[in-house]
């Protein structure tokens, strides 16, 4: 099975605090760590296994610049056999839907069976998987947390739906799903895996080689635009404990006995 | 004026909280524009949900068909695209149903598409105003959407609250008739209930509760040792699952469990919002977490600033001294002065 995995580049919230810059609309970016959307490396992973089930190989595809490479090859480490870079100017500020749209340009250049994405990145938008199959008319679904393949070009499929249970579907390929966090455990990548991909070329392509009409996708094609980042008011928020940690643990001890929280 | 339009997610003929919100975010967008409720399904538990609904939407439109009776978005989808005016702004609940059929939806209908909508700050010609979150709620974005084509705005749970004032009783239009041939390349097969664990942290006074910044497995005991301590429950995060640390059992949050505990210890959890969806019935909130800036803190009734690793194991030596009082003959370990 041929299977495509869409991926991006994003600040690490596990490593970074995210706060405000300086002129107070932007988040400071000078000192975050990026690192793969871990949701997409879970959906790279998750390829990997069918791949190597039912034959195929896995390409991994980002939509940036020259510094989204390293993701790429992060990836090629894992074990996918190419990353492919989209990459022109025209791109600048895209919004989800030109982001599909210059995905589904892709999609159509090549033949997949399988397309996955993680279930969401940074923004916590989660739309570019279910709009590419809206684009490409191919069936979606989101959240998935479990893919066994079936005969007849099928997959059955299971969903994380509200408390903890599960919904589980069949669905035809090709088709689109959206990937969940803790469907598999990605393989570990080590120095040396990254260094045996640091001189595959990796290809890049731009609007004109995926045929893309200017105008469609880009900073001006965009119908939902971010103004500025903000941090809302404190409101009530928590009162903090102050003092040493055994002024601190004197004073919970307090509250959680005032609250019924020592038995 | 074209109404607004809310799709009303229901259960055993009973529409969802979010059904009300729908309708305070639509009043967000213009207060004097009617607001339509679309309700999509089959027999006893659609109309059950549009009879209820009565009590809150001035017009409900009931889409009723077989194939409609389980979740498929795939179908949804094509029946509204059938049934909405062009133009149209559509409502959606954003849970799990609605990622799976708002984003598809929207390019269907060849509308902007908004997700996670905390907050609708207004309209100016075209462009809708809203607010959402980004990076797991670190910081917040205003953002603009074109409507010139319509919206399709995923409005998050909880964020807007239903007004008080019930309208007066709504009328159901039946819509059935205009909805043609559904087909899916998708098809339902069961549901599989979640598995209950060893212990129910849906019964627990007390949890502690772990996050990522428990960091490692082995540190998961340290949680085990305080929970040990105080008489409670260990529960966790997302993360903490998927990372294989503890059973899914213990998840608390809108993909896991809902818990009404007591006191809640969330420890080293930033506090995103499908996490806090979990945890009802206001208990006291303790959040331990070496980030000050962590969301969680916005949330909790007492906040520390520190790191759990330390914290916890210096607060359960403490619980044990608590509740080793003078004169119960236990050696060592004495209260403090």
């Amino acid at each position: 099975m041929e299977i495509l995995v869409c991926a991006k580049r994003v600040p690490d919230t596990a490593e970074n605090e995210i706060q405000l810059d300086r002129s107070g609309t932007e988040i400071g970016r000078d000192d975050l760590v990026y690192s793969v959307n871990e949701p997409d490396n879970y959906a790279v992973e998750e390829a990997l296994q069918i791949a190597a089930r039912t034959g195929g190989k896995v390409t991994v595809v980002t939509v940036g610049g020259e510094e989204d490479e390293e993701v790429l090859r992060r990836e090629m480490a894992m074990g996918a056999a190419r990353g492919v870079l989209l990459s022109d100017d025209a791109f600048e500020g895209s919004d989800g839907r030109a982001l599909a749209a210059i995905l589904k340009a892709y999609v159509q250049t090549e033949h997949f069976d399988l397309i996955l994405t993680g279930v969401q990145a940074d923004d916590g938008c989660a739309q570019v998987g279910g709009m590419l199959a809206a684009m490409l008319d191919y069936p979606f679904a989101s959240v998935v947390t479990s893919i066994e393949v079936l005969e007849g070009r099928k997959l059955k499929i299971g969903r994380e739906i509200e408390g903890g249970s599960k919904e589980i579907s069949a669905i035809d390929l090709p088709c689109v799903l959206s990937i969940q966090t803790g469907i598999n455990e990605p393989r570990y990548v080590g120095m040396r895996g990254i260094r045996q991909v640091a001189s595959v070329p990796i290809p890049t392509l731009g609007a004109a080689a995926l045929a893309i009409p200017p105008g469609t996708v880009g900073a001006a094609a965009a119908r939902v635009k971010r103004q500025d980042y903000f941090v809302p008011p404190e409101g009530k928020g928590a009162e903090m404990l102050q003092g040493n940690r055994d002024e601190i643990v004197d004073k919970l001890i307090d509250l959680l006995k005032a609250k019924g929280g020592l038995n | 004026m074209p109404p607004v339009f809310a799709y009303i997610v229901h259960r055993s003929g009973v529409a969802d909280d979010t059904a009300a919100e729908l309708l305070a975010a639509a009043r967000r967008i213009d207060p004097g524009r009617p607001v339509t409720a679309i309700v999509t399904g089959w027999g006893d538990d659609l109309d059950g949900t549009c009879e209820g609904l009565r009590a809150v939407y001035p017009e409900i439109w009931k889409i009723a068909r077989e194939t409609l009776a389980c979740p498929n978005a795939e179908l949804v989808r094509q029946a509204l695209v059938q049934v909405l005016p062009a133009g149209a702004i559509l409502l959606v609940p954003h849970g799990h149903f609605g990622v799976d059929l708002s984003p598809g939806l929207s390019v269907k209908l060849n509308a902007a598409y908004v997700p996670d909508v905390l907050e609708i700050e207004g309209v100016e010609g075209v462009w809708l105003q809203a607010v959402r979150q980004e990076f797991g709620g670190q910081v917040s974005a205003h953002v603009r959407a074109n409507m010139a084509h319509g919206a399709v705005l995923n409005i998050r749970p909880g964020a807007f609250r239903p007004a008080d004032r019930a309208s007066a009783a709504g009328q159901i239009v039946d819509q059935s008739a205009k909805v043609g041939a559904l087909t899916a390349r998708r098809v339902y097969l069961e549901t599989i209930a979640a598995q209950t664990g060893d212990v129910d942290i849906t019964k627990e006074a007390v949890l502690v509760s772990i996050g990522r910044g428990i960091g490692e497995q082995e540190n998961v005991a340290i949680a085990e040792d305080l929970a040990e301590a105080m008489g409670a429950a260990v529960s966790c995060s997302r993360p903490v699952v998927d990372a294989k640390w503890l059973d899914k059992s213990r998840q608390v949050g809108s993909s896991g469990q809902t818990v009404r505990p007591k006191v809640y210890l969330a420890c080293g959890i930033s506090g995103s919002f499908q996490h806090l969806a979990g945890i009802k019935g206001n208990p006291f909130l303790v959040a331990i977490n070496k980030n000050p800036k962590a969301p969680i803190f916005r949330v909790a009734d007492v906040g520390i600033a520190g790191d759990i690793l330390e914290f916890l194991p210096a607060l359960a030596a403490r619980v044990r001294q608590e509740a080793c009082l003078p004169g119960t003959g236990l050696p060592g370990k004495g209260r403090r002065a």
